[in-house]
């Protein structure tokens, strides 16, 4: 890893004085908690938390060549998008493997916006602009801050503060407006399985946003909520987090993110290798499970069945929701189906497992 | 700065260890579950097995992390404190009494003075802060 100093987002200070714990994070100094990890992850499944999300990048994609250029290097069909609809989507490598995962955008009839993943901006950006120049790129990731308000009353503190009714934008849908007198694009969408949005603010105006819904959320119980938890939280609905569960070694295919791959929509980078492996079958697939044996099954520990190594783990922890050890991991297809008998091997000894049906925690996300 | 109660004496893996009789009881220190944040799974020696000063003994998982735990003193075994796989955050919430880890009988008396003070140990810590 490059030793360049560790970026900053424009709630850095807020973090720091609050007393969170900062760790660098895909070349960021990151809150990774505040209070404890379990704590605040029951605060987003009980109550509302915010999360500092400004890492993440954002590209705009202007100009009447967008829609072709966005079509090109995205597998979803992004014509099917309306005005004021998100949706997610995946860059592929010509051989179907992973560039990123992202949401797009559609902010005007030419008009688009991408969320990338922090740690892939630089490559996202050189990916995109070489693949798809035919459209009007901007990197506005310096320039933009985003706060992620998730939970149960998380409708209720942004309906309080915004000016308008926040209860008629529908899940992966955004509208434009100001929330707490701050310019913000009022998205309905997360990472966590509740309800709630993601707010959109210049840089310059987010940290009066956050201190606005921090006090206006206290009597909902709201807290700041770091990385740790949005990862136990992204983790009980089985939500893949790029560099651990998705990258360049694997497709949207057996991700399970088929549903995101859409080749009739015309060609795009990675689509032939996608509609190969598509027809033949994937021979992997990335599944949930449980740990039947007392033990925690983390990234890169071997799956076994009768011995034999089957597959790999992806992402494992303890799921404070459903209170069992749960994972993810990519294993043979003949053994993906719920109820299979696994062993997971930590610290050189098989501990037992089974597949499980996911998300392991019920969603809460508000469908229209 | 953290906890470090003075009848107590402690490794630079951050355990602590504390004479009963016969017998020595291990730990980990307040400050080691504090860097550790939540911890949500122990790993444990039955009783009966052999522990080397200075070499792992078992496991502290937190929801980020995997820890090794390390022997202050060699020796056997003789209890274990089993409440902690039902109830792992006992070691956040109480990391000198009820979260206790081990008891061992030890089989070398001399390596009780080669472990830390809780003045040594303090310093080890003000010195790891800078």
């Amino acid at each position: 890893m490059s030793e360049a100093p560790l970026k900053r987002t424009p709630l850095h200070a807020a973090h720091v004085a609050a007393g969170a714990r900062m760790v660098p994070f895909g070349g960021w100094d990151m809150p990774v908690q505040y209070t404890g990890i379990l704590d605040e992850h029951r605060t987003v499944r009980g109550a509302v938390g915010l999360f500092d999300v400004s890492h993440m990048g954002e590209f705009e994609c202007n100009g009447p060549a967008a829609l072709a250029a966005l079509q090109s290097v995205t597998t979803n069909d992004v014509a099917a998008l309306e005005i004021g609809q998100v949706q997610y989507s995946v860059f592929c490598y010509p051989n179907g493997t992973i560039v990123d995962d992202l949401t797009v955008y559609r902010l005007a009839a030419d008009r688009y916006m991408l969320t990338v993943n922090a740690s892939n901006i630089d490559k996202d950006y050189a990916w995109v602009t070489h693949h798809a120049k035919a459209a009007r790129w901007r990197n506005v990731s310096d320039q933009t801050g985003l706060i992620a308000v998730q939970g149960p009353k998380a409708e209720a503190l942004v309906g309080r503060l915004a000016d308008q009714d926040v209860t008629k934008i529908g899940y992966y849908r955004f509208a434009r407006g100001a929330v707490a007198g701050v310019a913000t694009l009022i998205s309905r969408t997360g990472y966590t399985g509740e309800d709630g949005f993601e707010l959109y603010a210049a840089a310059a105006d987010t940290p009066r946003l956050w201190t606005a819904l921090l006090d206006a959320g206290r009597a909902d119980g709201v807290a700041s909520i770091g990385l740790g938890a949005r990862d136990t939280l992204r983790l009980e609905m089985k939500y893949a987090l790029y560099g651990n569960d998705i990258d360049d070694t694997t497709t949207p295919l057996e991700a399970g993110l088929g549903w995101v791959v859409k080749p009739a929509k015309g060609d795009f980078v990675g689509r032939d290798a996608l509609e190969k492996i598509r027809a033949e079958g994937v021979r992997r697939r990335l599944i949930g499970i449980e740990m039947v044996d007392t033990a925690i099954a983390r990234h890169g520990y071997p799956v076994r069945r009768d011995g034999r190594e089957v597959g790999i783990v992806t992402s494992g922890s303890y799921g404070p929701s459903v209170d069992k050890y749960i994972a993810m991991a990519y294993v043979e297809t003949a053994l993906a189906a719920v109820g299979t008998a696994l062993a997971v091997e930590v610290r050189g000894q098989g501990k037992a497992a089974r597949v499980v049906k996911t998300p392991f925690h019920p969603s809460r996300v508000k469908r229209a | 700065m953290a906890n470090v109660p003075k009848d107590l004496k402690y490794t630079r893996e951050h355990e602590w260890a504390k004479q009963e009789g016969d017998s020595v009881r291990v730990g980990i220190t307040a400050y080691a579950q504090e860097q550790l944040g939540d911890v949500v799974f122990v790993e444990l020696p039955k009783v009966g097995a052999k522990v080397t000063a200075t070499k792992n003994f078992g496991v502290v998982e937190s929801v980020k992390a995997v820890s090794d735990l390390f022997a202050p003193i060699s020796g056997e075994v003789v209890e274990i404190n089993g409440e902690l796989s039902q109830k792992p955050e006992t070691v956040n919430q109480d990391p000198y009494g009820r979260g206790w880890m081990i008891v061992v009988k030890p089989s070398n008396k001399g390596e009780w003075d080669q472990l830390l003070t809780a003045q040594q140990y303090e310093d080890f810590l003000a010195r790891a802060a800078h």
